[in-house]
């Protein structure tokens, strides 16, 4: 599985890795919703360091998860994006949205 | 006029989601040729998934259709990569390349052609409704030091 979840408090991290396209978005967008639901965490962490290729399937599922974290009154961050991912990211103007931090 | 390609290849696959990786790995692998940077390679890995990535979803939205992807090197160091279905084509072609705008489900954010023209040095949309459409994608690779033309 692409998707693994670590809680502590509130606050939740939750890996996403391997290739994130639109052949692989709907099933990572669905685990994310359950975890967060399951979790309702305050802060979430989406730790990106795994992920080897993100297309724009992945900001999609990256405005689906900051919405329903939104709706849950919790915040998200996006952390170790590695450089072709931040790319995307950058392109699609996702930094003005959520924190996004960069694999060294 | 253009000068003839010093190298082509042409690949048919069905619109399967599967053939996203497929396709653009198998555009990267060609492209090696040109000793391209990793962050060259990775703009053509995701402008390839990009626009192979629309032909699946909405040239081919109830069955399954072909998807041709060609692959031609020029002597300047050039890239151009065309990839070509047969589906229901795009009616308006400005507002399909808008940001964020989409028709798409879900999955979709309404940025592939936003994210095809910053990683390119050019995009070129031909599309006739009920025909199809051509999405032409164009990248320089630098010459590096050592490496012979």
């Amino acid at each position: 599985m692409g998707v693994t979840c670590t809680e502590e408090g509130r606050r939740m991290t939750i890996q996403i890795s391997g290739e994130v396209d639109h052949h692989r978005a709907k099933e990572i967008m669905t685990e994310l919703e359950r975890a967060v639901e399951a979790g309702l965490p305050r802060q979430l962490t989406l730790d990106l360091s795994g992920v080897t290729f993100m297309d724009s399937s992945g900001i999609a599922v990256l405005l689906r998860t900051y919405r329903q974290l939104a709706g849950l009154g919790g915040a998200m961050e996006v952390a170790g994006v590695p450089p072709q991912a931040g790319k995307v990211l950058k392109a699609a103007g996702l930094e003005r949205l959520m924190p996004l931090e960069y694999k060294d | 006029m253009r000068q003839a390609a010093k190298n082509e290849a042409v690949l048919t696959f069905l619109s399967r989601s599967a053939n996203e990786g497929f396709a653009r790995t198998a555009a990267a692998s060609f492209v090696a040729q040109l000793d391209p940077t990793l962050d060259e390679v990775n703009d053509i890995k995701t402008a390839v998934s990009e626009a192979v990535t629309n032909c699946i979803v909405h040239a081919y939205p109830q069955a399954l259709g072909k998807i041709s992807l060609r692959l031609r090197l020029y002597g300047d160091n050039t890239v151009e990569i065309v990839v070509k279905d047969t589906g229901v084509g795009i009616a308006d072609v400005d507002k399909a390349r808008e940001p964020l705008y989409t028709t798409g489900d879900e999955a979709r954010s309404g940025m592939g052609f936003t994210i095809m023209e910053s990683f390119m040095d050019g995009v070129k949309v031909r599309s006739v409704p009920g025909k199809g459409t051509a999405v032409t994608l164009v990248k320089r690779i630098a010459r590096r030091a050592g490496v012979p033309a």
